[in-house]
């Protein structure tokens, strides 16, 4: 700078520099030049160039997210088969369990009508073989009523002995 | 003591320059600058345009899903202006994004150039922004009449307001109109000059011993903002164009 200025004083700026008309064809020249370059760069190569990346870049990531939907939806799908097959499988257990359930149950019922049945004929067989006890022992009772009726008699009164009276009195006096 | 601060005071007046370095002047040889002369300016404005298709360009080559760190700058940008574009135009002037954004790019990349140290500075000069400015200005003005007819006169007329205000604001809508491309333009230039005049100044003063650490420490701050108005003006210029454009293209208020 101090070397410069030393020199020729008319190489500094008088005013403004750029109210220096005479330049001014030479600038807005150059300046058209310049802008008219720029704009065939920009609109033929740069601008379709970044334009096309961007909707490259987009289409990429707007494709991966669709795989990853369908992922997810496959992911969905394979939970829902599964939770399917689980359901199912329960299902088809409890199926299972139900009929040998019932299969069992029918088992255990006939058994059961068997065994009542056992135990209704053996009751029945009971009752008869009592009845006939009883029976037998009634019978047996008005025997003993009878002969202990006619020995009473014979002794109290010998004189009444009337064998088909007292037997009358003794069958009276037991069903009474 | 008298004969000291006389000689920094001579030291100074000889160091600052601050306006030495927006003249334009031929790189070969001297002589008068004619229209096809090859200048300085010619030299940032190739260099800008070689900046560009590097950022732009090269920079996206590899076309990669994942982007480089140059290709996702471009990208960016892209998008920036893309998004800035259809936000306040519609989708209806996309078609004119190519053009916004050669724009773009040409102020972003010549402001960022400019900041080199010893470098020109082709957005500072008011040739270049005021025909940037009327580009833009012609461009918008036969856009609208072209797609609007006598409609788009409806601009300027403000059917909202009251009736008796109308030609008033008519007049005003009008003036405003044409004032457009001169503070389109003077905005720009004048951030640039200004930015860069008064770095230069600072450099100045550093010649001095006393003052050197803080002059280049206010080099260093001014610079920080510097680069944060180049990339800003650039933003400005593009989306006041695209305000313009949504005017032609829906003039009704």
């Amino acid at each position: 700078m101090a070397t410069e200025t030393n020199g020729a004083a008319t190489e500094h700026a008088q005013g403004m520099p750029q109210l220096d008309f005479s330049t001014f064809p030479n600038q807005i020249f150059w300046l058209l030049v310049t802008l008219v370059v720029i704009y065939f760069v920009m609109s033929r190569v740069a601008l379709p160039r970044i334009a096309s990346v961007l909707a490259e870049r987009h289409g990429a990531i707007q494709s991966d997210l669709d795989k990853a939907e369908q992922m997810k939806a496959k992911a969905v799908e394979a939970e829902a088969a599964y939770n399917k097959a689980l359901v199912d499988a329960r299902a088809e257990a409890q199926a299972i369990v139900e009929a040998t359930r019932a299969e069992i149950q029918k088992d255990v019922d006939v058994a059961m009508a068997k065994a009542d049945a056992e135990i209704a004929a053996k009751s029945a067989e009971s009752e008869t073989a009592i009845k006939e006890i009883r029976d037998s022992a009634l019978g047996a009772i008005e025997e003993v009523a009878n002969d202990t009726a006619e020995a009473i008699v014979a002794k109290v009164m010998p004189t009444a002995a009337d064998k088909t009276a007292v037997k009358a009195a003794v069958s009276a006096r037991l069903k009474g | 003591m008298a004969i000291e601060s006389d000689a920094v005071e001579q030291e100074l007046e000889l160091a600052i320059h601050p306006m030495d370095q927006f003249v334009v002047k031929p790189l070969f040889g001297g002589g008068d600058i004619g229209m096809f002369t090859i200048t300085n300016a010619t030299l940032w404005l190739g260099i800008t345009v070689l900046c560009a298709i590097a950022l732009m360009v090269l920079g996206t080559r590899g076309r990669a899903i994942v982007p480089s760190r140059s290709q996702s700058i471009a990208e960016v940008i892209y998008v920036f202006i893309y998004k800035m574009v259809e936000d306040i135009t519609g989708k209806d002037g996309l078609k004119y994004f190519p053009y916004i954004f050669s724009l773009f790019i040409f102020i972003l990349v010549a402001n960022v150039v400019g900041l080199l140290p010893a470098s020109f500075t082709t957005t500072s000069h008011i040739a270049v922004t005021a025909t940037l400015a009327m580009i833009v200005f012609v461009a918008v003005t036969v856009l609208g009449f072209v797609k609007n007819g006598t409609a788009f006169l409806s601009l300027f007329w403000v059917s909202a307001a009251p009736l008796a205000l109308r030609p008033i604001l008519a007049l005003i809508e009008v003036i405003s109109y044409f004032v457009r491309p001169v503070s389109h333009s003077i905005r720009l230039a004048g951030n640039m000059m200004a930015g860069h005049a008064v770095i230069k100044v600072f450099a100045g003063f550093a010649v001095v011993t006393f003052i050197s650490p803080a002059a280049i420490g206010a080099i260093v701050a001014i610079y920080a903002l510097e680069t944060l108005v180049v990339c800003i003006q650039a933003y400005v210029f593009t989306i006041l164009t695209c305000v313009y454009l949504k005017d032609a293209l829906h003039p009704s208020h």
